[in-house]
């Protein structure tokens, strides 16, 4: 009976991992092919990576993906952690949990509504004060900044939840005034999450493609906004390399991030004992 | 050391002697939170070099008291002096007093060493002097060889001594305690029970010591204030607290005590006779207040009060009992009685086991009479 159950079980979560992964393999696989037409193993070979290397516009849409990604990310860590103590530090006061409610609601919002309703804000602040004077790079990553900062601070203030308050209080009581309690106390420890918000913000980030297509100007396109409109005219092999680039740094950045809160987490039961 | 504390060296302790002046003066300092009092009308006074502990169930507001005076919570009503100052709208930062939390509270990303420099750091003490220093203390806790370690690589027993390190090497006028030993297990605690007293000996800090347990409070402190509900119900030295406790509240919680309830039917000045309808005796006691006649009252005996013999007892200004004896244990130095009197009560009797012998006096069943001193029954009528 239990054994069945265990076989049944085993299949189920094999379909449900291949459902998952074997799209994402097959584009690896696919971007070793050496054939030109994308469904048709031809052989293996590199031959498109080294042609993703010699594409000028690729280079440079990765690169302006890239820079808005760690602007975007730090940013938004800043803003973020700031948010999550003044959320955390203001302690019980009436109307905290639509406060808190308010600042995770960017989560679960439509990229397209944040995306449009950027667009509308940039507009008619370029119409009011004459700035931004144009939509490109700058806006993306204000744009990116405003809904991966909400990621941040639901991360730090879940995580200063946990803290034990003792330990500021301690501090402050050694004769730390409040801003250095800060630096001193919370900030060290909480670095962890901090560094893990920083990752997450700064993968979604790279992958965005909504909101950058909303707020984006005529001369600026993001590697996803390059790839969406190259797949527009069909898909070549050049792109399966590129995505297998991309897959290898975004997973690359999830295990960080959840190696760092797995340790952190490890480390809280180790100071509750 | 020089310092001596001088609760412990005068004559006359410092709270009996009109001329010294209270250190710490907290004056109708009263604690809402949300309408929920936590802390009720409490007036205290401590002195200079005392260990005075904090004592009352759980819940009944000592953290809550005891963060007031380190300056966490803002008192609703009443003020808080220390030294002559005024402290209630001082920010905990600026007070001469530190605090050990219960959760100990060592920061867990510096090692033993930084944790306890970190006061001093703040304090911007020169570097040479902070070294000299934090060496002093850890050595003063016997944790001179840890220096160097995290707090998670240490056991209960050294993070609280970290944590008294890093309050006292500040060198605070008064160091407040919240449950100091209450995560320690008990042979631990009984060790560390010393060492506190033998530091706070040494260095003559006050200490003020918050716990839920009797037997430290007692083996601890020079005064002991029992809280319940928020409020001090009594306050005075151990022995005091033992044996003169004002209500049938204080009387259970230090040790075993008898309780037999009666109605007042005679005073003659100050003693008077108590007729206690449930173990069917007259009980004789003593009460410095005025009662009237027909009054309800408690009477309370502790159980090493109380003679066990098997013939009636001569003097006849003893207050007697007779029963059987229900149950005898034998604990090395004392024997514990349990005897059933004839109304069906069960009364409990210490006594000091004087005789080697292996054969025991008193047996089950045996018949004997209880009996005590007029100055032993504690009259209580609240
Ligand atoms: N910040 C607070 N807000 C509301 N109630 C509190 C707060 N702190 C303590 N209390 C309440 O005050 C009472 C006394 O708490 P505390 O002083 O911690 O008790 P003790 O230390 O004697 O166990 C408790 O009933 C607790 O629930
Ligand atoms: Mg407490």
């Amino acid at each position: 009976m239990n054994r069945q159950r265990s076989t049944f079980l085993i299949t189920i979560l094999c379909f449900g991992y291949a459902f998952l992964y074997i799209p994402i393999v097959m584009v690896v696989i696919y971007s070793f092919n050496d054939s030109r037409i994308v469904s048709v193993w031809g052989g293996f070979s590199f031959r498109w990576y080294l042609q993703l290397l010699e594409n000028r516009q690729i280079i440079e849409a990765a690169l302006l993906s890239l820079r808005i990604a760690f602007v975007s990310a730090t940013v938004a860590t800043a803003l973020g952690t700031l948010a999550g103590l003044a959320l955390a530090r203001m302690g019980r006061f009436r109307g905290r949990i639509l406060f808190t409610g308010m600042i995770a609601a960017p989560l679960v919002m439509p990229e397209v509504i944040t995306g449009l309703s950027l667009l509308l804000l940039f507009v008619s602040l370029q119409d009011l004060v004459g700035w931004p004077g144009g939509r490109g790079a700058a806006t993306i990553t204000i744009g990116h900044i405003t809904f991966s900062m909400a990621y941040v601070a639901v991360i730090v203030q879940s995580r200063l939840m946990s803290l034990d308050e003792s330990l500021q209080e301690a501090a402050m009581d050694l004769g730390g005034r409040p801003f250095r309690v800060t630096l001193d106390i919370t900030l060290p420890i909480i670095a962890p999450a901090l560094l893990s918000g920083w990752l997450l913000a700064f993968t979604l980030s790279l992958d965005d493609l909504v909101i950058a297509s909303f707020v984006s100007g005529p001369g600026a396109s993001t590697l996803p906004m390059w790839i969406f409109s190259k797949i527009r005219l069909g898909v070549t092999p050049d792109i399966n390399a590129l995505a297998t680039v991309i897959i290898t740094i975004v997973s690359l950045g999830v295990v960080i991030a959840g190696w760092l809160m797995f340790r952190q987490e490890k480390q809280r039961q180790r100071d509750v004992q | 050391m020089t310092q001596v504390s001088p609760a412990q060296s005068a004559e006359k302790p410092a709270w009996l002697d009109p001329a010294t002046k209270p250190f710490i003066r907290v004056e109708g300092v009263t604690k809402n939170f949300n309408g929920f009092t936590a802390v009720d009308n409490v007036d205290l006074e401590i002195y200079q070099g005392e260990l005075f502990a904090i004592l009352g169930g759980s819940g009944c507001g000592k953290t809550t008291l005891l963060r007031i005076l380190a300056g966490f919570e803002r008192p609703t009503s009443g003020r808080i002096l220390i030294d002559g100052a005024d402290m209630t709208a001082v920010p905990p930062y600026e007070r001469p007093v530190n605090m050990m939390f219960q959760s100990y509270a060592v920061f867990p990303h510096m090692t033993v060493e930084k944790n306890v420099a970190y006061g001093l750091k703040k304090e911007g003490a020169p570097k040479a002097e902070i070294q000299t220093r934090v060496k002093e203390m850890l050595e003063l806790v016997q944790l001179d060889g840890f220096a160097e370690r995290k707090p998670h690589q240490l056991s209960g027993g050294q993070r609280q001594r970290v944590a008294l390190a890093r309050a006292l090497v500040k060198r605070p006028k008064v160091l407040l305690l919240d449950e100091p030993l209450a995560a320690l297990d008990k042979k631990l605690r009984e060790h560390t029970q010393f060492e506190l007293m033998n530091i706070q000996d040494q260095i003559g800090v006050t200490f003020i010591v918050v716990t839920h347990d009797q037997d430290e409070a007692m083996t601890l402190a020079t005064r002991i204030a029992v809280m319940q509900a928020g409020r001090f119900i009594q306050c005075g030295t151990p022995k005091e607290i033992y044996e003169y406790p004002v209500n049938r509240y204080v009387a259970d919680f230090f040790g075993t005590i008898n309780l037999f309830e009666g109605t007042v039917s005679r005073v003659e000045g100050e003693g008077m006779e108590v007729e206690c309808g449930a173990i069917d005796a007259m009980v004789k006691a003593k009460s410095f207040e005025t009662i009237q006649p027909n009054t309800r009252l408690t009477i309370a005996v502790r159980p090493e009060k109380i003679s066990i013999t098997k013939e009636p007892p001569d003097h006849n200004d003893k207050s007697v009992l007779k029963g059987v004896v229900w149950d005898l244990g034998y604990h090395g130095n004392l024997s514990i009685y349990r005897v059933k009197t004839d109304s069906g009560v069960i009364v409990q009797v210490s006594a000091q086991n004087r005789i080697r012998s292996a054969e025991r006096v008193l047996e089950w069943d045996d018949v004997v009479y209880l009996s005590w001193d007029v100055q032993s029954s504690v009259v209580l009528t609240e």
